[in-house]
């Protein structure tokens, strides 16, 4: 079980991983101590392992930084939840092993908490007592998941063995 | 059988079977390419996956554009470590100066009919080649250079079909903004964006590249314009008429959705802050008139020979405005040196521009010209999130090179066609 945290539409990763922290990149520890900080100040100081995500629409629009999806992981995020999440943003996040969860948003607050069966696809808000749905995932990025992403499914398979 | 699109025949041709929207393909990887701030994290995977062995070496291009020369010791760093992975895998280097990834690698790499996998979300450029040519992260880019092979999925193909002429000083760049306006920063999300029509038929290569460079800005997976003689001249200027093929979808081929817009009544456009999608014509009061501390002429959406000969061509002589910055980042080394040749830099320098080396610069916000707090930017760049240009507390206006040399020469965002 873990904390909502909120979040509105168009969290770009330029939010997530400010351009003005670039020459982090190759020191994940310090890029992480602003991670989201252009969105809410807040969040890296504070945010647990175990917590959500929660956005709106087009979560992580924008550049191709795979370090905006490496910093969420490395703060103990336990999943995405957006309305609509964009597309190189999505394929990172699963290939970190990190659930970016396309589902309703509208119905969890700031500070719900909240768990999630992936399995099953089903959201659980334990403050409302309430349920969401979500559609699984691609085969393909199931897959990818299960495997712990995509760097241990390479070093298993030695190659990109994908069943299409 | 029904026909193909663009982004259908070319997955097709690199999956060995036919392949339609929606399936899932593993596609042969053309050209792989990385720059500074996505290279370093894709070879570490790469030696992590335990992949050794570079697929196609002499495919695999390293740029080093976005901190082009370094500003800081740490990335300098980061150069080290990716000339040395690059030499040590006899990958191609594309050093400082050289210039934006996606502008040299459409001017020296990319072909009609190639996949193409950049660690860059611009990578979306190539589709002005008619390359299936997409960003991906650093893992999946890895994977790209490892294997030579990709995983995607085909998309659906929005269409935009454009018919009418270009009024006098209005562009692609007009064009691109007014259609994020109407369909938002999500409206191509996951599909393939196609531009076709007699316009485009008419539209030379610089200022295609604009609109397959901004479908990243949709969301979109790839933005496509068939390869005809305008892309056989561009190849042909550059040595490579041999690269070229014609390429095209199927007369036949299904879109679920077509888009028709004709530019003959279009107006300069500007995105104002937060984001792309905010648009407005350059006439609207929110931004007519605006005083604009900086103006910035560069970038992979609007930094070519072409946008410089643009704006030289509406200052004319003139000066920059007291109180206003002008800077100039030229593309690429192509773009700088064309520019010299014309006299552009001398031109440019006279109205009190500062000249960037070649490379991204300010436009994702790491040197050469990051705004101060509360300050206007009027740029050429393809993106305006908040905080993207380096400092979330100033604010980015995106219009057409034509815009910012009017908006240069009033220190205000100023119609170009109001100026003679």
């Amino acid at each position: 079980m873990g904390r909502a945290w909120k979040f509105g539409d168009n969290i770009s990763t330029d939010l997530i991983a400010p351009g003005r922290y670039y020459h982090l990149r190759s020191n994940l520890p310090e890029l992480g101590k602003h991670v989201l900080e252009d969105a809410r100040k807040e969040f890296a100081g504070q945010v647990k392992p175990g917590d959500f995500i929660v956005g709106g629409r087009n979560f992580g629009k924008g550049s191709s930084r795979e370090h905006a999806v490496l910093i969420i992981k490395m703060a103990g995020v336990r999943a995405i939840l957006a309305k609509s999440v964009a597309r190189i943003f999505f394929r990172n996040c699963i290939n970190n092993a990190l659930p970016a969860i396309v589902c309703d948003t509208d119905r969890i607050l700031e500070g719900d908490e909240l768990s999630v069966d992936l399995a099953k696809g089903i959201v659980h808000n334990q403050t409302r007592d309430t349920q969401i749905t979500f559609s699984p995932f691609p085969s393909v990025m199931a897959a990818i998941l299960q495997e712990g992403g995509l760097v241990e499914y390479i070093r298993k398979h030695k190659d990109l063995k994908i069943e299409v | 059988m029904d026909g193909q699109t663009l982004a259908e025949k070319i997955l097709s041709s690199h999956a060995a079977r036919v392949v339609r929207a929606g399936d899932i393909a593993v596609v042969r990887v053309d050209l792989a390419y990385v720059q500074d701030g996505t290279g370093p994290l894709t070879f570490r995977r790469l030696e992590e996956m335990g992949l050794t062995q570079v697929a196609n070496p002499s495919r695999t291009v390293v740029f080093i554009d976005h901190a082009s020369p370094p500003p800081r010791m740490e990335l300098a760093a980061d150069h080290v470590f990716l000339r040395a992975f690059a030499r040590d895998h006899g990958m191609i280097l594309s050093d400082v100066g050289g210039g934006v990834c996606h502008q040299v690698a459409f001017e020296r790499f990319v072909r009609p009919g190639d996949v193409v996998i950049g660690a860059d979300s611009h990578t979306v450029m190539g589709g002005a080649m008619a390359a299936f040519a997409t960003g991906m992260g650093s893992t999946d880019t890895a994977v790209a250079i490892g294997t030579g092979k990709m995983w995607l999925r085909v998309p659906e193909t929005m269409r935009f079909l454009v018919g009418g002429s270009f009024p006098r000083r209005v562009y692609s760049k007009d064009l691109i903004l007014k259609v994020l306006g109407d369909i938002k920063t999500d409206g191509a999300t996951y599909k393939a964006m196609e531009w076709a029509g007699s316009a485009i038929d008419a539209m030379p290569m610089a200022e295609r590249m604009v609109l397959s460079n901004m479908a990243i800005e949709a969301g979109a997976k790839c933005g496509l314009i068939a390869s005809d003689g305008e892309t056989k001249r561009y190849l042909a200027a550059h040595d490579r008429e041999t690269d070229w093929k014609p390429l095209a979808s199927d007369p036949d081929a299904e879109y679920p959705e077509v888009v028709e817009v004709d530019v003959g009544d279009l107006e300069p456009m500007v995105a104002r802050p937060p984001q792309e999608d905010n648009v407005v014509p350059v006439t609207d009061p929110s931004v007519k008139g605006l005083k604009v501390h900086q103006v910035y002429l560069g970038s992979c959406a609007n930094g070519r020979f072409e946008d410089i000969q643009v704006f030289c061509g509406i200052m004319r002589g003139e000066k920059v405005a007291r109180g206003t910055r002008l800077i100039v980042t030229p593309a690429s080394k192509e773009a700088w040196e064309t520019a010299l040749r014309a006299g552009l830099i001398e031109a440019m320098a006279n109205a009190g521009a500062v000249i960037n080396s070649p490379g991204c610069a300010a436009c994702p916000g790491v040197h050469g010209g990051i705004p101060g707090d509360g300050e206007n930017v009027l740029s050429t760049t393809n993106r305006n999130n908040v905080g993207r240009m380096g400092n979330p507390a100033a604010f980015t206006y995106l219009a057409s090179p034509a815009t910012a040399a009017a908006t240069a020469i009033y220190g205000e965002i100023t119609d170009p066609r109001e100026v003679l």
